[in-house]
């Protein structure tokens, strides 16, 4: 560690804090349809609803909001399935590629549905400029946009004075696109490009090299795909290496950037949900606790790389160093985002052990778009359970009496992702094929296959990348991983929603446990790490932590 | 759900024409006027033909050029476009065997002692497989050598080392780093 160093994890985390309030302010005015710096985009918003045969001025109850959550993704999958599929037949496919074979095609539509953007496939050879664009790219901005949809709607509920609607889903998604996931997304594609990310729809590009080799560089529209794979917590490489790769992320500037970019948004929506709730201190409390638990993360992440990795540039980037690959994987996979620039596998095993931590403690600290507040609300419901079981009163959260309902849907939503991370990785130790697809002998390829459904469970989308996915066993079985991470997930949330909308709220007396004072944040951040603890520290004992006791010993 | 259907699927049409289409073409002619070079991939010329790429490394083994990083995927070389890291674990017995093996291939063409420390980049595989730079160190390492092979003075390759090294950006990002292709197209311009 360098002074350098660790000025920049100082901006870094400087910039992302005082960006908070501008960003959140400025979405709580786009979500509530009150005056913003980007109103007279109106317009377009209105052109949007009367093409698309949508009332924008009817509520929704939570059922309906997850009929249409659900109509939408499904729409979204079976477009994106059959568009890779056809791939072959259609335009903009300069290296001649064919159809995706049926299963890399299904994981691959899953995976950018769910926004978890797992990459069984390498973008260069396997997809066309076409499906990148058409395909790729816009459930990028979509799968972002209904995990801020979902936030709305959880946040409406618990806000509520009365009434049974939820808010509408189409206009959440549509200004989400609109005002806040387009915007950055120019900007920050200008920016891309002005470093030196690829944006044009060229042939690759046949090098006679400096000794005399032929070398064949892909090109292709990276840049405006790469802003909103940062910014919507997708992580979805054009390339195969993602951001390693120097025509996507050719600087530290722009590094930087798309490091900013993963945690911006979900970092800005803890304070909107303060406005929303009308309460700025809840907003910051949330956010204060995901400061905590990343800057933990990293903490532990920096030492067992200086101090213990003794092949510290394996798998990194000359120009982005250890410290700027460190803090992006703590970012990435604190953030549902799973962009990498360095490889995972070969950190130190504690490293990559946190990293791992990070997805399956639910992807909260910050988490994606959207998705990483809903889902630390879960716990803060939890918490807020368990803190009046121990002292004897019935739990309520702003106001609002938590019951068995709320609870029952709570653990849901907790325990759905966590079976699949364990039954789905205990499945693929237990037979031959899922054995086969290891790259690492020992600890480390059970570190593989633990990472990969740690990551699709959680909707991350890192890899360890030396495990072969891209089989028929493992795109099938880390599809339907991701689909249960996403929507056992987003449904019990949207319950939970109804549930809570029609609740009266109560003053507080002397028997509400305050949630906006520092107890709570600790209290929280206790519950989070003692339910992650008591569910993986087996699995994370057989992989990462033995590894590093090895790697300590002299192994 | 019958009743959200046509809603949800006229709105993903409207977004694929705004998301997929609108905003990456407009993006691609923006970047075209603004940045025409980067947009179309850094690629540096001579006499008309395409040398490379200031972004993408190539592999070298000539004494007298300075030798990029170890790569999973040969600098693209192979006839695959596709990048990627080695992805080995650091307790795996095999990386240690290679990272072994390469510094001391280093050490014996750069005349070095058994146990001299070698820059660690130069003999670890980098994340893309594509990295176009080596560390200011691993430069340094290779001037006796490249000045040697090439007959010319020690100080003019130093002089060239010097001025392909990239600081950190803005003073304080990223790490100073020096461009390979860059710096070998200059030795032979000499």
């Amino acid at each position: 560690m360098t002074v350098s160093d660790l000025l920049q994890i100082a901006v870094y985390l400087g910039v992302l804090t005082l960006a908070t309030p501008f960003l959140g302010h400025y979405m709580y005015q786009v979500f509530t349809g009150a005056r913003h710096l980007l109103s007279p985009l109106r317009p377009v918003e209105q052109i949007v609803y009367r093409l698309g045969g949508i009332d924008s001025q009817t509520e929704m109850r939570w059922t309906a909001y997850a009929w249409a959550v659900l109509a939408f993704n499904a729409a979204g999958l079976v477009f994106l399935f059959v568009l890779q599929l056809l791939q072959g037949l259609l335009p903009l496919n300069p290296t001649g590629l064919a159809g995706v074979e049926p299963f890399l095609a299904f994981n691959t539509a899953v995976s950018f549905v769910t926004n978890t953007n797992w990459q069984a496939y390498g973008g260069e050879v396997t997809l066309t400029y076409f499906t990148q664009m058409i395909g790729l790219t816009v459930q990028n901005f979509v799968s972002a946009g209904t995990g801020i949809a979902v936030l709305l709607a959880l946040t409406r509920g618990l806000a509520a004075r009365s009434g049974e609607t939820l808010g509408n889903f189409w206009v959440d998604l549509t200004r989400a696109v609109i005002y806040v996931l387009l915007p950055l997304s120019i900007l920050w594609t200008v920016a891309m490009i002005g470093q030196g990310v690829v944006q044009n729809f060229n042939d690759y590009t046949t090098v006679a090299t400096l000794s005399g080799e032929t070398q064949l560089i892909p090109q292709g529209p990276a840049a405006s795909q790469i802003a909103i794979k940062q910014l919507g917590t997708n992580g979805g490489g054009f390339f195969n290496v993602n951001s390693s790769h120097p025509y996507e992320n050719p600087t530290p500037i722009s590094n930087f950037l798309q490091m900013l970019a993963i945690l911006l948004i979900p970092a800005a929506l803890t304070y909107t949900y303060g406005k929303m709730i009308g309460s700025l201190r809840q907003g910051w409390v949330i956010f204060a606790a995901m400061m905590i638990l990343f800057v933990g993360g990293l903490t532990i992440m920096l030492w067992a790389e200086y101090s213990t990795n003794p092949i510290l540039m394996e798998g990194k980037e000359a120009r982005f160093g250890v410290i700027n690959s460190v803090l992006w994987a703590q970012a990435t996979t604190s953030a549902s985002n799973g962009s990498v620039n360095a490889m995972h596998s070969s950190l130190s095993p504690l490293a990559g052990g946190v990293a791992m931590l990070n997805m399956l403690l639910g992807e909260i600290i910050f988490g994606g778009v959207g998705s990483g507040l809903y889902g630390m609300l879960i716990f803060v419901i939890l918490t807020v359970f368990i803190a009046g079981l121990m002292v004897g009163r019935t739990p309520e959260y702003l106001g609002k009496k938590i019951e068995s309902r709320e609870i029952q849907m709570a653990i849901v939503a907790v325990l759905l992702p966590n079976a699949s991370v364990l039954l789905l990785t205990a499945l693929a130790i237990a037979t031959e094929t899922g054995l086969a697809s290891r790259a690492n002998p020992a600890a480390h390829g059970f570190s593989e296959i633990l990472y990969a459904f740690a990551s699709a469970s959680n909707n991350n989308g890192s890899a360890f990348a030396g495990l072969n996915a891209n089989t028929p066993f493992y795109n099938t079985l880390l599809g339907f991983a991701m689909l249960i991470g996403r929507f056992g997930v987003i449904f019990p949330v949207l319950a939970i929603a109804g549930s809570l909308l029609p609740k009266r709220v109560a003053p507080p007396s002397s028997g509400t446990f305050p949630t906006d004072r520092p107890l709570f944040i600790g209290l929280l951040i206790a519950v989070i790490l003692i339910i992650g603890a008591l569910t993986y520290f087996p699995a994370l004992t057989l992989g990462p932590i033995v590894q590093q006791l090895l790697l300590m010993g002299g192994a | 759900m019958m009743k959200q259907l046509f809603p949800a699927i006229r709105l993903l049409l409207i977004m694929t024409v705004l998301t997929g289409v609108i905003y990456p073409l407009t993006m691609t002619a923006l970047g075209g006027v603004l940045f025409p070079t980067q947009a179309n991939g850094s690629l540096i010329t001579q006499d008309g033909a395409i040398v490379g790429s200031a972004l993408i490394g190539q592999a070298n083994e000539d004494a007298r050029y300075f030798w990029s990083r170890p790569s999973a995927v040969n600098y693209l070389q192979s006839g695959s476009p596709l990048s990627g890291g080695a992805n080995l674990s650091v307790i795996n017995p095999t990386l240690r065997e290679q990272v072994a093996a390469r510094a001391a291939a280093i050490r014996e063409a750069h005349g070095l002692a058994p146990d001299a420390t070698i820059p660690n980049d130069l003999i670890t595989a980098s994340a893309s497989g594509l990295d176009p730079h080596i560390s200011v160190a691993a430069a340094e390492l290779q001037i006796d050598r490249v000045a040697t092979a090439r007959g010319v003075d020690r100080e003019a390759i130093a002089a060239l080392v010097q001025r392909f090294t990239e600081g950190r950006q803005l003073g304080f990002l990223g790490e100073a780093r020096v461009n390979v292709l860059q710096l070998n197209l200059a030795l032979d311009q000499q």
